[in-house]
């Protein structure tokens, strides 16, 4: 992985090599390692090492991209002669304005050299003592433990020059029993964080309760989410319309909407790259500073994200939302948090007298981005409340739901949020008390 | 490629390797996309490296680099050495290969049009071209259209001798129209939806695609759909396009017959199976009319080589023969578990990943009856096509599709079209329920360049050849 240093040396190399009216480079490095286990054993074990140059050059709002991995001068020079000739080969933008000024830039969070390079028998250690644990219960333990260290540079013919690294570790495990399973996972940018045997403790705990699990019949159950399960609604949900493209190509749940309520008040969803609770970078892939966006407050539409394009479409400034171009997404929030509330998970279960507890959903998909119907499985923990109390397992459920119509039916919020991975990147949510959701079938095991 | 290849395989051995191979990929892809009339992307993108495999102490490493200069592969490949060691800290039974001679050749795949030849200004005239016809039609929202170009060198060499070279050319498009109105928002696309319907070839592909020609009538279709009442609720008969009952396939057939899933390797992620061992030869996965293959070896299909990454020659295998579940797809590390040898599945998604069992070509056999006698043969039923959504449970068992456009069959005839269509089943009663299937004359290959899998995450190419089939009782307008 290379430094800063070394990533804006390449970005002034690609520059210097622009033809263009503005030219735009990114370069991403990562280092990046994964220990994979199943069966109470190491089976997959990989290390990468990458650098990735990409350039955005625009000729009379004429745009080209090109992108590679090979760095030396002369190939840098190529991708970039091979923008121009790609710009040049198709018809202007008119929407296009520019590319971003220069910008100061938040501090970028701490990087940890040690998790960046984590040594092999370090996670194989953290494995082994996940299993050890695992293990003492007669349990089997399948989960993988990634580490790295990540690099972004921009830069581009305006002034923009922004560097950061990230570090990461990431522990997940799927333990499972004869007829049950439990899942946990622990997420920080630094390895010294990650609790192996936290982690087992929790999905052996969700093993074990969920064993022999009942048949219960499919219908409309008040759930807790756990925050797995809150995280992956809240991701489709900023996929299907948090982003200002899905707005302005009237796509979004959010157009017509902004501040009327369009769920329960206890809702409140924002990004926010720059809270120390999350992972993320200061600045995004144009080079912009992140900034925190209220999306949803207090149950009412507020804003959504933007990139600089779609920003300029409006007369707005970027947020800070770019993902790396081209891509057919627009911007998109990275960073969710959805706000807390007074309950505590044990609270919040004690609080039914009857309802099912979820862990986390499998295989979600959005059947409907505009009425946000979503359909997928439970998994790995799904019980039947009783009497304020986990009573026994539940078979997993599908279920087809609206989340927008789910989020109206929220009754209480925890207080304790989880900071965990979803599609979008990664989300500090709490559980959530929803009084009606929608199971439409179920599995048999 | 072979000093670096000899290097690399030169020093895992003296590092202690008992085997080891290497891949040495070179990918370069080429985009183009229109939207709302406007160019959304040209780009084209080339990425290179090589990835070290070994076995040491009976258990796997792996380190893959950009780079290919010579200290950095030591640098790896010693690497790759200490992550084997650090695997068989925590180990199961040692890694046992099923046998495999060692093979030398090379091969590439056939294209009439090199895609990467014919000029940008075609590739973009031709689907600003469909884009304006779709806008032509009054009630459009938004219009999208892709092409994509794929060309893929690699090198495989092992320290049991093997040494092959291959090279794919991949192209792929599709054009969809969407129509929103008063909360409702209608997609239809052409051929398939996500992204493009791919195969092994050059631009002659996208010029039989025809896209201009079916422009129209997806718009029309998509705000046609805006006006049409929703599928009903209930049980009915249900008669699958083929580009529907190709990702039914993928996911409830091509997935589940992965032996590593069904060993628990995917446990933590995609999941397992519900194919268990003890099934082979001996469970009734469908109806008698339900035949599927695994087949490598298909012409210009998306899953077709001369070698998987294990360097085992590309081959056909059953998997259902009327009915009856009869063969997985196996790798050398998986296929001695049930005393086989490997029957070629392994690909890894470039030269950063390792090879996993993967789907080839898993296509559904046609049957004998013309679609249109199946259509004529059913009194009450909806005719689906074009996949919108997808789900399944980690074992593969409990599914829902949702699809873009349904009609109703009503006394043999279609009918009237529905939106919002949607279906779910059981993976097992579901292929029973299969009464026909149609014949050759409306079987093709769908090429699906978007499955996901494994931890980091890698996508495959694969292919899915099928025609439209009945099935009898499917519950239908789930959440309505």
């Amino acid at each position: 992985m290379i430094d800063e240093k070394q990533a804006l040396e390449l970005v002034e190399m690609a520059l210097s090599a622009s033809t263009a009216d503005q030219s735009e480079v990114v370069v991403y490095s990562s280092d990046s390692a994964l220990t994979r286990f199943s069966n109470n054993y190491i089976h997959q074990n990989v290390f990468e090492s990458n650098v990735h140059i990409s350039v955005r050059s625009i000729v009379d709002k004429r745009i080209g991209y090109s992108s590679t991995n090979r760095i030396d001068e002369r190939a840098v020079r190529e991708m970039m002669a091979r923008s121009v000739e790609i710009a040049k080969r198709r018809p202007p933008n008119p929407e296009f304005a520019s590319l971003p000024g220069q910008s100061d830039y938040p501090q970028a969070q701490p990087f940890s050299e040690e998790t960046a390079h984590l040594p092999p028998e370090v996670r194989a250690r953290s494995v082994a003592t996940l299993i050890e644990r695992v293990r003492e219960f007669d349990l089997s333990a399948a989960g993988s433990y990634a580490t790295s260290g990540s690099l972004v540079a921009v830069g581009n013919t305006l002034g923009v020059r922004a560097a950061a690294r990230l570090s990461e570790a990431s522990l997940k495990t799927v333990v499972m029993g004869e007829d049950s399973s439990g899942y946990a996972s622990a997420i920080s940018n630094d390895a010294r964080a990650i609790d192996a045997v936290k982690v087992a403790e929790m999905a052996v705990d969700k093993t074990l309760k969920s064993a022999t699990p009942v048949d219960l019949e499919p219908g409309r159950y008040k759930v807790i989410l756990a925050p797995e399960a809150v995280a992956d609604m809240i991701a489709f949900l900023a996929y299907a319309g948090l982003s200002a493209l899905s707005v302005q190509e009237g796509r979004s749940f959010m157009a017509g909407k902004f501040g009327q309520r369009i769920v329960d008040e206890r809702i409140s969803i924002w990004d926010d790259a720059l809270d120390a609770r999350t992972v993320g970078l200061p600045f995004d892939f144009e080079g912009v500073p992140k900034r925190r966006v209220e999306l949803i407050a207090d149950g009412v539409a507020a804003n959504v994200v933007y990139d600089t394009f779609t920003a300029n479409r409006e007369g707005k400034s970027s947020t800070g939302h770019a993902l790396p171009a081209p891509n057919p997404y627009g911007p998109l929030p990275t960073n969710l948090f959805v706000g807390e509330g007074r309950s505590s998970a044990s609270s919040m279960i004690a609080s039914l007298d009857r309802g099912v507890f979820v862990t986390r959903f499998h295989y979600t998909n959005l059947e409907d981005p505009l009425k946000t119907i979503l359909t997928g499985m439970t998994r790995d923990g799904t019980f039947l409340i009783e009497n304020g109390e986990l009573t026994a397992g539940v078979k997993n459920f599908r279920f087809t739901q609206s989340i927008l119509e789910a989020l109206s039916k929220v009754s209480l919020v925890s207080a304790e949020r989880e900071l965990v991975e979803s599609m979008l990147g990664l989300a500090f949510v709490p559980y959530l008390r929803i009084d009606g959701f929608n199971f439409t079938g179920a599995t048999r095991f | 490629m072979k000093d670096i290849s000899s290097r690399a395989l030169d020093l895992a051995e003296s590092l202690g390797a008992s085997y080891a191979d290497v891949r040495i990929v070179e990918e370069k892809t080429e985009s183009v996309s229109v939207k709302n009339g406007q160019v959304e992307e040209i780009g084209d993108r080339s990425s290179q490296g090589a990835g070290v495999r070994v076995i040491v102490n009976g258990a796997w490493g792996f380190a893959a680099s950009f780079c290919l200069d010579g200290n950095e592969i030591d640098r790896i490949t010693a690497l790759a050495v200490d992550i084997a060691k650090a695997s068989s800290l925590v180990k199961g039974e040692e890694v046992v290969l099923s046998p495999a001679p060692a093979v030398k050749g090379s091969w590439t795949s056939p294209f009439e049009i090199d895609p990467f030849v014919v000029s940008l200004d075609d590739k973009v005239s031709l689907l600003l071209g469909a884009d304006e016809i779709m806008r032509s039609v009054k009630g459009i929202t938004l219009t999208r259209s892709e092409m994509d170009f794929f060309r893929t060198k690699k090198v495989f060499a092992s320290t049991e001798g093997s040494f092959v070279e291959q090279e794919t050319t991949e192209s792929g498009a599709y054009i969809s129209a969407t129509a929103i109105r008063e909360g409702d928002i209608q997609t239809r696309s052409y051929p398939n939806s996500h992204g493009s319907d791919s195969a092994q070839a050059g631009f002659e592909w996208i010029e039989r695609l025809d896209l201009p020609a079916h422009a129209g009538r997806v718009s029309e279709e998509a705000v046609a759909l805006l006006s049409a009442e929703a599928c009903p609720s209930g049980k009915t008969d249900l008669i699958l396009d083929a580009n529907q009952l190709a990702l039914q396939v993928h996911e409830s057939c091509g997935h589940p017959i992965e032996l590593d899933r069904v060993f628990g390797m995917e446990a933590s992620y995609a999941g397992t199976s519900f194919l268990t061992p003890e099934k082979l030869g001996n469970f009734q996965y469908g109806s008698p009319h339900v035949n599927i293959a695994a087949d490598a070896t298909l012409p210009r299909a998306l899953g077709t080589f001369a070698w998987d990454d294990e360097g085992i020659p590309a081959q056909r295998a059953d998997i259902v023969r009327e009915g009856l579940f009869v063969g997985y797809l196996t790798s050398r590390e998986t296929a001695p578990r049930l005393d086989q040898t490997s029957n070629g599945s392994m690909r890894a998604d470039g030269w950063n990943r390792i090879p996993l069992i993967r789907m080839t070509n898993i296509n559904l056999h046609p049957g004998d009856m013309p679609l249109e006698e199946i259509i004529a043969g059913t009194k009450d039923g909806v005719f689906m096509s074009t996949n919108k959504s997808w789900s399944i449970d980690d074992k593969r068992l409990n599914f829902q599709f949702a699809c873009e456009i349904a009609w109703e069959i009503k006394n043999g005839k279609l009918g009237k079209i529905l939106k919002n269509p949607n279906y779910t089943g059981m993976t097992p009663e579901f292929w029973g329920s299969c009464d026909a299937v149609a014949n050759e004359k409306s079987w093709r290959v769908w090429g699906l360049n978007n499955c996901g899998k494994g931890e980091p995450s890698q996508i495959m190419h694969v292919a899915h050849g099928a025609s439209p089939a009945r099935f009898r009782g499917v519950r239908v307008g789930i959440g309505k």
